[in-house]
């Protein structure tokens, strides 16, 4: 039993940090999301620290990192709000890298460990896909089969989510397209699994700024001549609002380690739902009070913390709310 | 990171609960209520084994496992549905007395306390105070080689099966701050003056009791630490070791019995929703729980307030599975079973207020982790 990050892990997770800390302030985020939506140059730096070769294997240029390597990541990503299509292209090379031909994969993944290619992945042919107009290569699951296709050749409007994540609204017909994998169902489960638990990480991330700043907030605003974290109602609340973070933590760490050690498919599924479950009513919890804790403040534009509750809003029900994997959870 | 126990602890887990299995007669399992028979005699059956006070010093018959062996440990013992192993003497008293206690009270009561010969119980709450503790009004006035005893104490858990008792008082009046006026007395309960008033709960149960101490007199070599220094004495046990404060082994016998219970509802899905988050709710917790211990192992410093949030979260577990037990039943049930569950969720009602409300839990977590 060992709750820590490796040597390594923790190498990353600080530079990724002191990179975010430094270049992707609320300010740089703004003007990011008021430009493109998402920045080259970001991008760029995230491949050069190693980001996009992480979770590719060694033999096409990647460090053959799993979940856990990529968990402190994301909740790095999560604390900055960062809107680059980074998950996008990591769910993508996981299905090339677990259902692709050897010829795929080589053409493919030293690519993306190069940070040379984005790539997203859709569900279906017609769908809304986040980090689509960014991508070189879109992924789509047609009934059983996975295919994959210039992102030129597929008609889409692109749009940004409610979060201000890069999507587009995706028309994808196979006529143009290369067959990536048959009866792919097993294969886009675990990613989706794989992705599932990397979101839970993200929002961790995110509920840990939302609580931090919160309590920063009940420290320095005065009302009735007092800081009004001294009054014992806010104080509960805000207790409430950590313990619900911890909660969630402890089950993204048991979805990122049970995705990357478990052999056995219903098991990392039951444990994924659980951890969804748990994170999607954290999230909402944590996001409702830290709003509210901040008052009129709260609600503003200006405000980071107006767009960690509009983040953690869309990550609760990313890949499935709290009710889906409910469903799923019972069904295992 | 890795969240499995290493092969020695899975072995270490499966010894455990091996010789727990073989060893806990079965009549004794699953009861809501023990008598002092009973509990002793689980306590005795531990003791031979040298498995009843894990933490303590070697020494004293501890085991010299490490903090996640005796986590383990607990757990199974949970799990197991045995008596509980009852606190006031193994994991209260004893290391209040390891601490600050004289040699002669260690050697006196220790071994007594080990033994399971001396049945120990907590005088701290007192009518005017639950929660304001330090506000404490029982009296203990030195005369010679006594203190005169003189006060009431509340909500006293198994007095009327003690031999001890162990009892915050106020022995000066006078000092300013209020918590340097008390100081920590053990008591022997045949002491004359001493009455014991029985307080039935809601569940019918005699578990608590009024302590009433009339011109009680208490030889002074039974003061632990120095006079006027009991506080420090409780706040020591409140920041003592506490991991088993989740109770996540006897909810996970629950649960499991919960779920048996369950399956003449799992059609009905709004029932099985609340039951899957509340199960996700004790694996949240378990992690969390195992997480603390990480730290633990690795600092060599006790959890500290953070374990007020084991408390908070595993009582509120253990109040939603007799919550949902009690869905499982007809509200006018007469069948014994039943009976056994309402009462059991009129019971457990107590968990989110005794040792330290639920509400102090918060304050302890806003003043000591958040710095409110």
């Amino acid at each position: 039993m060992n709750f820590d990050y490796s040597e390594e892990q923790q190498l990353l997770a600080d530079s990724v940090r002191r990179f975010l800390a430094k270049e992707y302030d609320f300010e740089s985020r703004k003007r990011i999301i008021a430009g493109a939506g998402w920045s080259e140059e970001v991008w760029a730096k995230l491949a050069e620290m190693g980001l996009t070769g992480l979770p590719v294997s060694p033999d096409y240029g990647g460090f053959g990192g799993g979940a856990v390597d990529l968990m402190s990541v994301m909740e790095a990503f999560g604390e900055a709000l960062v809107v680059e299509p980074l998950l996008p292209t990591l769910i993508a090379a996981r299905l090339v890298g677990r259902a692709g031909s050897d010829a795929q994969k080589k053409a493919l993944l030293p690519a993306v460990a190069e940070g040379r290619l984005r790539m997203a992945f859709a569900a279906s042919p017609k769908a809304d896909v986040v980090g689509a107009p960014a991508a070189h290569k879109l992924l789509c699951l047609l009934e059983e089969d996975l295919f994959i296709v210039d992102a030129a050749e597929v008609p889409m409007k692109p749009y940004r989510t409610l979060d201000n994540m890069l999507a587009a609204q995706i028309d994808f017909s196979p006529s143009k397209a290369d067959l990536l994998a048959k009866d792919a169902r097993a294969a886009v489960e675990e990613a989706v699994d794989f992705a599932t638990a990397l979101i839970c990480a993200e929002a961790v991330g995110a509920m840990k700024f939302a609580c931090d700043t919160t309590l920063e907030y009940l420290k320095t605003r005065k009302q009735f001549g007092v800081p009004i974290g001294s009054f014992q109602a806010l104080q509960h609340r805000i207790v409430d609002m950590f313990i619900s973070y911890e909660q969630a933590k402890s089950m993204a760490c048991l979805a990122c380690s049970k995705v990357d050690s478990s052999e056995n498919p219903a098991e990392r599924a039951r444990a994924v739902s659980a951890a969804k479950i748990k994170v999607a009513d954290a999230a909402r919890h944590v996001s409702q009070e830290s709003v509210q804790l901040h008052g009129g403040m709260g609600m503003s534009d200006e405000l980071k913390v107006s767009h960690s509750f509009r983040r953690l809003t869309v990550l609760a029900r990313q890949f499935g709310d709290a009710d889906h994997h409910l469903e799923r959870f019972a069904s295992l | 990171m890795d969240l499995s126990y290493s092969p020695e602890e899975l072995a270490f887990r499966d010894e455990a609960r091996a010789w727990l299995g073989a060893n806990l007669p079965g009549e004794l399992k699953d009861k809501g209520h023990y008598s002092k028979d009973e509990l002793l005699r689980w306590h005795r059956i531990l003791a031979r084994q040298g498995w009843v006070a894990p933490a303590w010093p070697k020494e004293w018959g501890g085991t010299g496992w490490n903090v996640v062996q005796r986590y383990v440990f607990e757990e199974e013992l949970g799990y197991s549905g045995g008596p509980p192993l009852i606190p006031f003497g193994l994991t209260m008293c004893a290391p209040v007395l390891l601490r600050f206690g004289a040699e002669a009270q260690k050697k006196r009561f220790l071994p007594r306390i080990y033994q399971g010969e001396d049945f120990w119980c907590q005088g701290y709450s007192e009518p005017g105070s639950g929660s304001d503790l330090a506000s404490l009004k029982t009296k203990a006035v030195r005369k010679g080689d006594h203190y005169v005893v003189n006060g009431q104490k509340i909500w006293t858990t198994l007095a009327h099966y003690a031999d001890w008792i162990f009892c915050l008082v106020r022995t000066d009046p006078t000092v300013e701050k209020r918590q340097e006026g008390i100081s920590f007395l053990l008591m022997d309960m045949k002491a004359p003056g001493i009455t014991v008033r029985p307080l039935i709960l809601m569940d019918g149960a005699h578990e608590v009791n009024e302590v009433f101490f009339d011109d009680v007199q208490v030889p002074a070599e039974n003061l632990v630490h120095e006079e006027g220094k009991g506080w420090t004495v409780a706040k020591y046990l409140l920041g003592y070791e506490r991991m088993n404060t989740g109770r996540i082994g006897e909810s996970k016998r629950q649960l499991a019995k919960l779920k048996e219970l369950a399956k003449q509802k799992r059609n009905d899905f709004r029932f099985r929703d609340r039951l899957s988050r509340l199960e996700i709710e004790l694996i949240a917790l378990e992690i969390t729980n195992l997480r603390f211990l990480d730290r633990m192992r690795r600092s060599g410093q006790p959890p500290g307030a953070d374990v007020s949030m084991l408390k908070i979260k595993g009582t509120e577990i253990q109040q939603g599975l007799t919550e949902l037990a009690v869905e499982c039943t007809d509200p006018q049930a007469s069948d014994e079973q039943s009976v056994a569950l309402q009462k059991k969720y009129l019971s457990m009602r107590k968990t989110t207020i005794y040792a330290g409300s639920n509400e102090i839990q918060r304050n302890i977590i806003a003043k000591m982790t958040l710095g409110l």
